[in-house]
């Protein structure tokens, strides 16, 4: 093993996205040495995407906001099923967190008289949103990578991925990583890990992800014993682009709609209005007049007192509501509803508001978003369970394994609102950094590593250099089984869908378990795409697994042989561990809300 | 048809064009041609990505010559009969195929002397109009490609890395200079150690950048007025001279 690079932290941070930068720089603010590990180069990680916003109840835009309506808005987007402590922690502390971002250098749109401006997004009831034009992700990123550069006592690998978490009996003593430029192991000990490395949307072939989304922590945290939960419930954003095929499942922003975007069919219809759930029949616009008035009321900078327009009910709602039209003959030509703006605002809004939807758009689809609609359908985008953590301090089920962002699961239940991943980030990143440097201060003795578990690994991880001949090719198998899920478990889910997807994932991890690459270690995509592979494969049983369980539809999780929510469920997460070689599933009881907050859920504020 | 792809396969040591036809459809953008390289005919051929959205500037590289994002270059704005040429960036060290190693960005951004914000009101919290924070919002849309670095003389020709930041930084430089609550003078870091008299203004920066951010008139200019007006005014010298206060820090 001293044949490896090696180094030793307090606190291993394994991701650089918002939340791992977030919890970089509290676990070094409490003195901690850490570690920040990054798939792709600083600042690139997926929050760099995040277009809309984020969410925090400032009430700077509209003062009836405060953290109860907060809290009620994304427990009821959750459709109940939100870990409650955590949305509660959420809602109250985000507006600090967003405040603080201000104190170190980020710059939000303003408001006539100076403070932060808000917008709408479909399930806040309230302008809600943060937000700079529609690069809000690019914002946060920056400015918590500046501030954690200039954070005494973190050091950052770019370009370097985990492969293994390494324990020592029960608890967390550290990774084993290989860098990307030269294909070179790294053994990192380790008091605590706190994995931040955010989704699982590469085992999808429509979906708005980068490479990097391939379920690494989920995969990482089972393999170590950790507790997944809520992995049935897959956010498909209801706004991608459709055409041309080249940009097929990038992401159309929230705030399109946010903004007074409508959707249309084929007919022209504004389809939305046959779709509005029971539960929010009474906060939407059941006319096109009153759906009017609310845009008109939001752009005079006015509180509205119109009722929103549908098309701003929850990703759920809408991306179930366009695939239903487009199954039903009533989609764009190439599958999709038309999103239109243009009709809407002034094209000098557009622009100013959506730079980049507007240039998106230009270049990649030959479309002017100020003259015309846009095409646009369900891409696979997020999801809302993870890894099982405890609200206050982000702690897995492992000792030392802590976990935040989109990798951790509770706060968003069954469907996530936008822009509450963003503040998401930033809470629990904290949480996550506080948690990882209390646990790894009470640590004592040495975290110690066993040689021969590295070994083991590293040649593991070695093994499609050794295969010779007829092997499988890595890319090959990685769009098969993104075909498969996207076909098995996609939107709709059947009983024997899932079924066949559980036999297809044996194949797959059969023709994984051949795959040969070429070339040498040193940044060579083949290799690191067929190490990926194994965590693919893993996260996609666990989510096709946890969605046979679940036996009824809730939120973004639809059965088509239990179309409704069934009380049972409701108090229950599906949870997947590892016993052994094999995937087990258990229900597990949710917390029952305090009576308190359920007043506040059930609409006092 | 297919389009004939001429990609540099090598690292610092050596390396040469190969060719590979990739079949062509609606929309394709050169990256999207790399990828079906890598997924049928070399899959260790190395290159950057992230977001294929213009939004995360990784997929920096030189077309036919040009530093693009591969991501937005559409492939039907080439003759479709010549083969499409592409670089890794010239500026920077080649690691290996389409990537190089930026890691001097890094160091430089490190150096920079932080934001530094005046004293919030009594609530915490700051006020700021948004007309004055317009233009430094146009720094902060900057992605990171380091398309600009690449294609700066003084970095790419002069290989002046040890004495100029580049215009990114310069970039962001005015972002913290001309942010409304930052209180911090990076007069001297900017003349001593960014070394912002080696640019003469020649805008190629400019040209290339994807994000259209005006580098060399709303940043690099003002900069170097900042620069002058502190070091260089004579009378601003005889005014310090006469008061005793020294050259700002």
């Amino acid at each position: 093993m001293d044949r490896y690079e090696s180094h030793t932290y307090d606190v291993l941070v394994v991701g650089a996205g918002g939340a791992g930068l977030r919890a970089a720089i509290e676990a070094a603010a409490e003195g901690c040495s850490v570690g920040l590990v990054c798939k792709s180069l600083l600042g690139k990680a997926h929050t760099v995407m995040a277009e809309g916003g984020v969410a925090a109840a400032l009430a700077t835009t509209d003062s009836r906001d405060s953290w109860k309506v907060h809290f009620r808005d994304t427990m009821r987007g959750g459709k109940l099923l939100n870990d409650w402590r955590m949305a509660q922690i959420h809602a109250q502390e985000a507006p600090a967190r967003v405040n603080e971002l201000e104190a170190w250098g980020a710059l939000f749109d303003r408001t006539p008289d100076g403070r932060i401006l808000q917008r709408n997004f479909g399930g806040h009831q309230y302008p809600r949103l943060a937000h700079v034009g529609d690069r809000t992700g690019l914002e946060m990123i920056r400015t918590l990578q500046d501030k954690t550069v200039h954070s005494p006592g973190v050091d950052v690998y770019m370009e370097c991925t985990i492969a293994r978490l390494l324990k020592d009996g029960e608890r967390i003593a550290g990774a084993l990583a290989y860098r990307r430029d030269s294909g070179r192991f790294i053994v990192f000990r380790t008091k605590a890990v706190v994995l931040a490395t955010g989704g699982i949307g590469r085992a999808y072939k429509v979906n708005s992800n980068s490479w990097e989304y391939t379920g690494d922590g989920q995969a990482l945290a089972y393999e170590a014993g950790a507790d997944l939960m809520g992995m049935e419930f897959v956010q498909f954003h209801p706004t991608g682009m459709v055409w041309p095929l080249s940009v097929r499942g990038i992401l159309v922003t929230e705030g399109v709609r946010g903004e007074g975007g409508v959707l249309k069919n084929s007919k022209g219809e504004r389809f939305m209005f046959r779709y509005v759930p029971e539960m929010f029949k009474k906060d939407f616009a059941d006319t096109e007049a009153e759906a009017n008035r609310w845009v008109e009321e939001v752009i005079a900078g006015r509180k509205a007192e119109a009722r929103r327009p549908p098309e701003l009910l929850t990703r759920d709602v809408v991306a179930r509501a366009i695939a239903q039209e487009v199954r039903e003959g009533r989609g764009s030509p190439h599958g999709g509803a038309f999103l239109d703006i243009a009709s809407r605002r002034r094209p000098e809004d557009i622009r100013k508001k959506l730079p980049s939807m507007y240039q998106q758009f230009h270049e990649l689809a030959d479309v002017d978003i100020t003259r015309d609609a846009m095409e646009v359908g369900p891409t696979t985008h997020y999801v809302m369970g993870g890894v099982r953590v405890d609200p206050e301090s982000q702690a897995a089920t492992v000792p030392g394994l802590f976990a935040a962002g989109e990798v951790g699961g509770g706060l968003h239940g069954a469907n996530r609102l936008g822009g509450n991943s963003l503040s998401d980030l930033l809470v629990f990143g904290r949480r996550a950094g506080m948690g990882a440097a209390a646990y790894a201060k009470a640590f004592r003795g040495e975290p110690r590593i066993e040689t021969a578990e590295v070994e083991a690994a590293a040649a593991e991880l070695l093994a499609p250099f050794e295969r010779t001949g007829g092997g499988e090719n890595p890319y090959a198998v990685q769009e098969a089984l993104q075909d498969m899920m996207g076909t098995y478990v996609g939107i709709a889910r059947k009983e024997d869908d899932l079924r066949t997807a559980l036999a297809e994932l044996e194949q797959l991890r059969a023709r994984a378990a051949r795959v040969v690459v070429e070339g040498n270690r040193q940044y060579n995509p083949g290799w690191n795409t067929a190490i990926d592979l194994k965590n693919l494969l893993t996260v996609s049983e666990a989510v096709t697994r946890a969605a046979l369980e679940r036996r009824e539809s809730r939120g973004a999780h639809m059965r088509v042989e239990y179309p409704d929510s069934d009380k049972r469920f409701g108090t229950v997460d599906v949870i997947v561990r590892r016993q052994g070689e094999r995937m087990t599933v258990v229900q597990g009881p949710i917390a029952p809300l305090p009576d308190e907050l359920r007043r506040v859920v059930e609409g006092e504020a | 048809m297919d389009a004939l792809l001429r990609i540099f396969r090598g690292d610092r040591e050596a390396g040469a064009f190969r060719d590979y036809p990739v079949p062509q459809h609606e929309g394709m953008v050169v990256l999207d041609a790399v990828h079906w390289v890598q997924a049928h005919l070399a899959s260790d051929l190395a290159c950057r990505w992230n977001c294929k959205a213009g939004r995360c500037g990784s997929c920096s590289a030189e077309v036919n010559g040009r530093p693009r994002l591969m991501c937005m270059t559409r492939m039907d704005q080439f003759p479709p009969d010549q083969p499409i040429t592409i670089a890794p960036m010239k500026a920077f060290p080649v690691i290996k195929d389409l990537v190089t190693d930026v890691s001097w960005n890094y160091e430089v951004n490190k150096r920079i002397p932080p934001f530094q914000p005046k004293p919030p009101e009594a609530d915490g919290t700051w006020r700021m109009q948004q007309a004055d924070i317009d233009r430094v919002q146009e720094f902060r849309k900057c992605i990171e490609c380091f398309l600009c670095q690449d294609v700066c003389h003084v970095l790419r020709d002069h290989e002046r890395t040890d004495a100029f930041a580049g215009p990114r930084f310069l970039v962001r430089i005015a972002s913290l200079e001309m942010h409304p609550l930052d209180v911090a003078s990076r007069s001297r870091y900017l003349k001593d150690q960014a070394g912002i008299g080696y640019c003469n203004i020649t805008k190629c920066c400019t040209e290339v950048c994807p994000e259209s951010i005006h580098i060399t008139d709303n940043a690099i200019i003002p900069l170097k007025e900042r620069v002058v007006d502190d070091f260089y005014d004579p009378v601003r010298r005889v005014w310090r001279w006469i008061t005793g206060r020294g050259a700002p820090a």
